[in-house]
């Protein structure tokens, strides 16, 4: 029987593991754009998960906003990467160094 | 089921809707006369702000009303801080124009994102529930990212945009993995539903703490708290100076409304939880700020280090309306209008301290270095003066806004037994003024470096001069701003 707990460890663990792409990860944009990605997903599970649980459907209509922005989101960010990529030649994490101080 | 639908009650949101409207429209007329007259869709901008700020006066009635299913809310505050949110993105627009025409930037999408990012902002103010408030952050955020990546060629604006994305998104993440677990703890997705739970007592306690540690660190990414601050100095300096000015004033009142409506609206019965997490932030931020800031030759740049300390001064108010687990309505209502006036002083202050970089800013030229500022005083001695308000203001010193900003707040921490806390405040208060008053020695003290002249319009220079009077205006007769703030907080929190 897979209970509630595992679909809330479940979600910790890919939430946990899109935190620490987006943190570790020096080399590609676009791996950080998946962090992103898998980290909205994990949340997702989360309220499906609860929603269920609860018997309230409130949760799962927050999932479908959610996975609307996401889509959204991921549409401004690969946009912001071409820019990028045309002004830098370049997706490298390494390569964003130009604003210090 | 379709028999159930009832139509909303729109006319609580009428102000949304409009500008809604307004932004297809402005997109719709930019097609086709964007190539031939830019103006039209700037003047219809302005006319939109300006009607939105007529309808929300129009319906300002006072009483709180629910509609969209309970999901938006109509009060004294949603009306008071949109009210404020409309007039900050009517200077930012007056103030950028001109450097937006020299760049060529001042294209339609300019104005179409930044009415979408006003929109986001107004839903976020009137969120009365978790979902709402994550559209309205969305929607501000997603227009944001878009607008400091506007100048396509520069490649510092493209990698601000880019971290601010980045470092935005995960923000965002946060906020929503906190929400969902208080939504499991609590079963609801309204912000009173959650409030009523908690009140209860039914709701698992370890799950909503656990969800308030993630939710109070999604509000600390948006209003730039340490240690969720790493995007601000980075967008501030790399965005174009009127988007650095945008990025830096309205979203910061969204974001206090955010602040005030989760945590306090929503998840009071939280609040020793909460409270001391603020506190740590407010004194991580009112520290690095001050002291990074210190160390930076860019203004834009120490500016950012600037707004992370202020928004650490103003949490300290947010933080204080509970005195040792008890609460009294009076004091409480204090400390949230003394964070919510330190609110608004400050993007007043930042309009302003902003307004003098575009002001000496001319087409090809930034000046967004200190140098830039080198004996301005021989330049110009009436632009050197309002900066030295700004800069006195955001100092503390009085008799301007700024001072009376963080006497509210150190005087609500004080009453809330935050005796040591204060005095560290203020200790690191003073190590700030010394970065402020030194841009007053370079423009009164030294000789400039750059000798043209200012070139500004007279719409930037009127605008300017304004704003100025007002910061020393509001510090001479504080009262009035600060009753306005106390009633209107009053009213909403009375529902």
């Amino acid at each position: 029987m897979v209970s509630l707990s595992h679909y809330l460890i479940l979600a910790a663990i890919l939430f946990a593991i899109s935190i620490i792409g987006i943190f570790l990860n020096r080399k590609n944009l676009i791996v950080l754009l998946m962090a992103i990605e898998l980290m909205l997903l994990a949340v997702n599970i989360n309220f499906v998960a609860f929603s269920h649980y609860l018997n309230d459907l409130s949760g799962q209509l927050f999932v479908f906003f959610i996975l609307v922005v996401a889509a959204a989101e991921s549409g401004i960010g690969l946009a912001i990467l071409v820019v990028l990529f045309r002004n830098l030649s370049s997706i490298d994490v390494e390569d964003l160094d130009s604003l210090k101080g | 089921m379709l028999n159930n639908f009832v139509i909303p009650d729109l006319y609580p949101a009428a102000p949304e809707i409009f500008l809604l409207l307004m932004a297809f429209l402005v997109l719709f007329v930019d097609l086709i006369f964007g190539a031939t007259h830019r103006w039209i869709a700037a003047m219809l901008t302005l006319i939109t702000l300006f009607g939105c700020a007529a309808i929300t006066l129009v319906t300002w009635d006072g009483q709180t009303t629910l509609t969209f299913s309970n999901m938006f809310v109509d009060d004294a505050l949603s009306d008071f801080l949109k009210l404020m949110t409309y007039f900050a993105v009517i200077m930012m627009l007056v103030y950028s124009r001109q450097y937006m025409a020299d760049r060529g930037l001042d294209k339609g999408e300019f104005y179409v994102l930044v009415m979408f990012a006003t929109l986001g902002m107004m839903i976020m103010i009137s969120a009365s529930s978790l979902v709402t408030m994550y559209l309205g952050l969305e929607l501000m955020s997603l227009s944001l990212y878009g607008l400091v990546a506007i100048d396509r060629e520069s490649s510092r604006a493209t990698e601000a945009a880019m971290k601010y994305f980045v470092l935005g998104a995960l923000g965002s993440g946060l906020l929503l993995y906190g929400m969902s677990m208080i939504y499991g703890a609590t079963g609801s997705l309204s912000i009173n539903g959650v409030a009523q739970a908690l009140h209860q007592g039914q709701a698992e306690r370890s799950v909503l703490v656990f969800g308030l540690v993630f939710l109070v660190g999604g509000v600390a990414f948006k209003l730039g708290l340490v240690p969720f601050h790493m995007w601000i100095p980075d967008v501030y300096h790399g965005a174009p100076t009127p988007i650095t000015m945008f990025v830096g004033s309205a979203p910061k009142i969204a974001a206090f409304a955010m602040a005030l409506r989760l945590l306090v609206y929503g998840l009071f019965g939280l609040v020793e939880d909460w409270q001391p997490m603020l506190l740590v932030m407010a004194m991580l931020s009112i520290g690095l700020g001050n002291l990074a800031a210190i160390a930076q030759t860019n203004i834009k740049r120490m500016l950012a280090y600037s707004a992370i300390s202020h928004m650490g001064y103003m949490v300290l108010g947010l933080m204080a309306g509970v005195v040792g687990g008890r609460v009294e309505a009076f004091t409480a209502i204090n400390a949230y209008s003394s964070a919510m006036y330190y609110t608004i002083a400050y993007v007043m202050m930042t309009m302003g301290a902003f307004g003098t970089v575009l002001l000496l800013s001319r087409a090809g030229y930034e000046a967004e270095n200190l140098e830039d500022f080198k004996g301005l005083n021989k330049r110009s001695p009436w632009f050197a003066g309002m900066m030295l308000i700004m800069m006195f203001s955001m100092a503390g010193i009085p008799f301007f806004i700024g001072f009376f900003a963080k006497f509210a707040v150190l005087l609500a921490a004080i009453k809330a037994g935050y005796t040591m806390v204060a005095v560290i405040a203020v200790m690191f208060s003073l190590v700030g003024a010394f970065y402020y008053l030194r841009v007053v020695k370079l423009m009164y003290f030294d000789s400039p470096v750059d000798s043209a002249p200012i070139t500004a319009g007279l719409d930037l220079r009127v605008l300017l001069s304004l704003n100025g009077l007002a910061v020393a205006a509001f510090g001479l007769f504080p009262d009035q701003l600060a009753l306005i703030c106390y009633t209107t907080l009053a009213r909403s929190l009375s529902g």
